[in-house]
């Protein structure tokens, strides 16, 4: 198959029923996009396709239809994506594996909602765990990024 | 931040420059300084460049003890903390042990910081005062004229980088006892602006994990393991799996103790795992269910406990309780608790040139599987190197005293031809239905009150599966047939309960259980806090006048749990509830740390509850990284609460019943709308800070809860109970 991923070609020979998440990881070494639970219901391989969040974990190989961006390819050179420099300005991460699918995840969501109130992070963001129980500050980085956004 | 590098790496750099300044211990316990890794494992090592690097000797699992051991050091040499990066120490037990654990390396039981916030200052002031003295003896002038501040030396009309002296200090003899800063001095420590070294790379992908290792060459290997304790794999049929494009062969685990599947990619060994056909011969197999074990525990507090705790005079306290005008009693009961880190177990094997084995590991415990690892390949301790990586969590599962999934790497490695490395991958199914758990455990509690509201008898019976027991840690923590860990914050409460008396009855473990994030004090701290609090109603007082009328202040723990306490209620307007809101409160003190939490809540059980805010007031001593226990506080409310609000792990026949997130579902971002924290001031030794907002968190939801209704929740957790959460 081949894929287009943080704006470079790639051709892989794997089965066309391979999660993209393991196409990624074990094939292409593109390991920001972490294994959390195979099912769609913790978010930690949270990637963008064309710009909208998705879970590589459901997404096989033969279905990926557009430009894939992982955490790995969200900053422009040596700077950091909006989203990223939040994350950091409020100490966000503590084991850090859950935190490149909640960054994307941020991502798509500020490109979809721009000024979101607490609630419609809640909502946006429910989908992605985090078991050292970060979100506080997530919430916290959102509204940051959204402000940084938003002021241009 | 060099920690991206394997320790491989690091030590070949190093040596390879040569004249690099280390700091260390001998084996006599002395600091050392030396100029490579072949003389000494050092707490600081500073390239001829002056690169510093802090060489961690826990592992970092999130709970910032990287940045928090190499703020030590940055301090006491005197540089800005982006004039640091740190890397994680080998396995030796000789130089990196917990001084709290005996002889052992490893993390765990909030004693990272205890243990080292002397010890990796002396390295640092050693280090200061070594490039001192080199610098002194260069320009001609006395040390003390000399000052180092941000990686720079001056003094005496000169100035370098410290990097210049690093060879000429390598050469001296290190100071046995360095002069360390007087508080006064600090401008890291304690400073609230100091940054976690791991943020960036955390927030770039850039970060690595054990599970993004990937070796050339390498297997992946997962394990058919059985559905209930104590069945064994007999046999299998892999003919469907070899229809799995990259499988590879199967094997059964020594003992029976399930099936490896190895195969060339992640996604290959996941399908050709559920392809196998395995045969379990299921004759010693757990076949106990739920039920079963819940009614054995709750037999266990009907009869007299086998231990008498605390020593007191049970007849006594009975009689003073029987003989009270007000009697309040509960009956608790506490589930099996999964872990379930981010990260799913994991961890690579491979051989090395020398004839030795090297283990890639998020190693929480690196003693442990050091020496399981030596055993299985017959090998000299100096043989096997450990390369610690981050963690994507623990909560304590990471740590096992039977070394367990690195022991199940190893024997998956040791049944192939050693040519390839093996990396061992749990799924998140492994992990909820194989693991290790919080044992279940429940509580009996009498309480007898005067007529003025005193409590003049408490009589407390604790039923559980021990963790202890059994294990190499048997020796130290169970004492008179007591397990500390199932009695921790019952029976040693800093409270002054007159007639206290506290008894335990162990009872048959069904599944392997295990330390979680807290331990005893996740269910020791719920039952005394929610007792406390029907006491309080009982006598018709305030539920904090009444904890303090029992913090009188007669020992220096009742003062700082009083602290906390008042400054909690304090701070989260205590007594002027909002409409429409209640509030509850609960005070713990676990690994040293004291930690009081105000529940504010809205809506009532029937028609949903809201956790509006969480209040919390923490005295962990001197505060280290303010943020880095702000942090803390806030991650382990969530894990208390998340875990009450609707987590059990439950088995039929002895199987567990879940299986992944949807029916062992964690916390929320929108589960707690905020949490504010509160650090006392304090001069005191620092302890912990990864555990101790757990225990408080659960008892004061459910005071929330009872001050909202009348529902008192006893059996957890709390959606059991008829208790939604908006």
């Amino acid at each position: 198959m081949k894929l287009t991923v943080n704006g470079s070609d790639y051709e892989a020979d794997v089965p066309p029923q391979m999660p993209l998440l393991w196409v990624l990881r074990d094939t292409l070494g593109i390991t920001g996009p972490k294994y959390g639970c195979g099912i769609a219901q913790c978010g930690a391989c949270t990637v963008l396709m064309d710009g909208i969040a998705v879970r590589a974990c459901q997404i096989a190989a033969a279905d990926v239809q557009g430009d894939i961006t992982t955490i790995e390819g969200l900053a422009q050179g040596d700077a950091l994506h909006v989203v990223q420099d939040a994350w950091i300005a409020h100490q966000v991460a503590q084991c850090g594996y859950c935190q490149g699918g909640q960054i994307m995840q941020a991502v798509s969501f500020l490109s979809l909602v721009p000024d979101p109130d607490d609630e419609a992070i809640d909502a946006a963001m429910s989908g992605n765990l985090c078991r050292c129980g970060t979100y506080p500050r997530i919430r916290a980085a959102v509204k940051t990024a959204a402000r940084r956004l938003n002021s241009g | 931040m060099t920690h991206a590098t394997t320790r491989r790496g690091f030590l070949k750099a190093a040596g390879a420059t040569g004249a690099a300044l280390l700091i260390g211990i001998r084996p006599d316990g002395a600091l050392a300084a030396a100029a490579d890794a072949t003389q000494l494992n050092p707490f600081v090592h500073i390239g001829a460049d002056g690169t510093v690097t802090a060489i961690v000797k826990h592992f970092e699992m999130g709970q910032g003890t990287a940045t928090g051991l190499s703020t030590l050091i940055a301090e006491e040499i005197g540089l800005r903390m982006d004039q640091i990066g740190f890397d994680f120490a080998p396995s030796d037990a000789q130089v990196y042990k917990n001084f709290l654990f005996g002889s052992f390396q490893g993390t765990g039981g909030s004693t990272a910081m205890a243990n080292s916030f002397l010890q990796y200052r002396q390295a640092g002031a050693a280090a200061r005062e070594l490039i001192l003295t080199a610098a002194a003896q260069e320009w001609g002038v006395a040390p003390a004229d000399l000052s180092l501040e941000e990686g720079m030396v001056r003094g005496a009309g000169n100035a370098a980088p410290l990097g210049d002296f690093v060879a000429a200090a390598a050469t001296l003899e290190a100071p046995a006892e360095p002069r360390l800063k007087d508080p006064s001095e600090f401008r890291l420590i304690g400073n609230p602006e100091v940054r976690r070294l791991d943020s960036k790379a955390k927030g770039d992908g850039s970060a690595l994990f054990a599970m993004d290792l990937h070796l050339p060459g390498q297997m992946i290997a997962m394990i058919a393991r059985p559905e209930q304790r104590g069945a064994r794999a007999t046999a299998y049929d892999d003919s469907a799996a070899r229809e799995v494009k990259g499988y590879i062969s199967a094997a059964v685990l020594p003992e029976g103790a399930g099936v490896v599947v190895y195969a060339e990619n992640t996604w290959a060994a996941m399908q050709a795992r559920d392809a196998l056909e395995v045969t379990w011969d299921r004759s010693a197999a757990e076949t106990r269910s739920s039920d079963q074990i819940e009614a054995e525990i709750m037999a266990a507090l009907d009869a007299e406990p086998a231990y008498n705790v605390n020593g007191t005079d049970a007849a006594a306290t009975r009689a003073a309780i029987d003989a009270a005008p007000v009697v309040v009693e509960e009956t608790f009961f506490f589930p099996l608790l999964a872990h379930a880190p981010m990260e799913p177990l994991n961890c690579t094997i491979e051989a090395t040139a020398d004839g030795g084995i090297l283990l890639h590991d998020g190693c929480q415990f690196p003693t442990g599987p050091h020496m399981a690892l030596a055993q299985i390949f017959e090998l000299p301790m100096e043989k096997i190197k450990i390369n610690t990586m981050l963690a994507g969590g623990s909560f304590g599962r990471r740590a096992t005293p039977t070394a367990d999934y690195q022991v199940e790497a190893a024997l998956a490695f040791v049944m192939t031809d050693r040519s390839r490395p093996v990396k061992l991958v749990w799924s998140r199914e492994d992990d909820i239905r194989s693991g290790y758990y919080r044992p279940a455990f429940g509580h009996r509690v009498r309480v007898g009150l005067s007529a003025g509201g005193d409590i003049t008898g408490w009589e407390h019976r604790i039923a559980g599966q021990s963790i202890m027991k059994g294990t190499a840690f048997e020796q130290i923590v169970v004492q008179n047939g007591v397990d500390h860990s199932s009695v921790e914050g019952a029976a040693d409460t800093p409270y002054s309960i007159p007639g206290a008396h506290f008894g335990l009855t162990d009872t048959e473990k069904a599944t392997s259980t295990l330390w979680w994030r807290a331990v005893g004090h996740t269910h020791t701290a719920y039952a005394m806090e929610v007792m406390m609090d029907m006491a309080a109603k009982a006598a018709g007082q305030d539920p904090v006048a009444f904890r303090l009328k029992h913090l009188p202040g007669d020992t220096p723990d009742q003062a700082r749990m009083a602290g906390v306490l008042t400054l909690a209620a304090e701070k989260a307007g205590w007594g002027q509830t909002p409409e429409g809101r209640s509030q509850g409160i609960a005070v713990h003190k676990s690994f040293g740390t004291f930690v009081a939490e105000v529940a504010e809540i809205s809506g009532d059980p029937e028609n949903g509850v809201r956790i509006e805010k969480m209040t919390c007031a923490v005295d962990c001593g001197i505060a280290v990284n303010p943020d880095v226990i702000r942090a803390q506080m806030e991650g382990a409310i969530g894990y208390g609460i998340g875990h009450v609000m609707r987590d059990r792990i439950t088995l039929t026949d002895g199987a567990v019943d879940q299986y992944n997130f949807p029916d062992y579902e964690p916390l929320r971002i929108g589960d707690i709308a905020a949490i504010e924290t509160h650090i006392v001031v304090s001069d005191q030794p620092p302890t912990g800070v990864g555990e101790p907002g757990t225990p408080p968190a659960a008892p004061a939801l459910a005071n929330a809860i009872a001050a909202a209704g009348d529902l008192r929740i006893s059996r957890l957790p709390m959606n059991e109970n008829g208790v939604s959460f908006a």
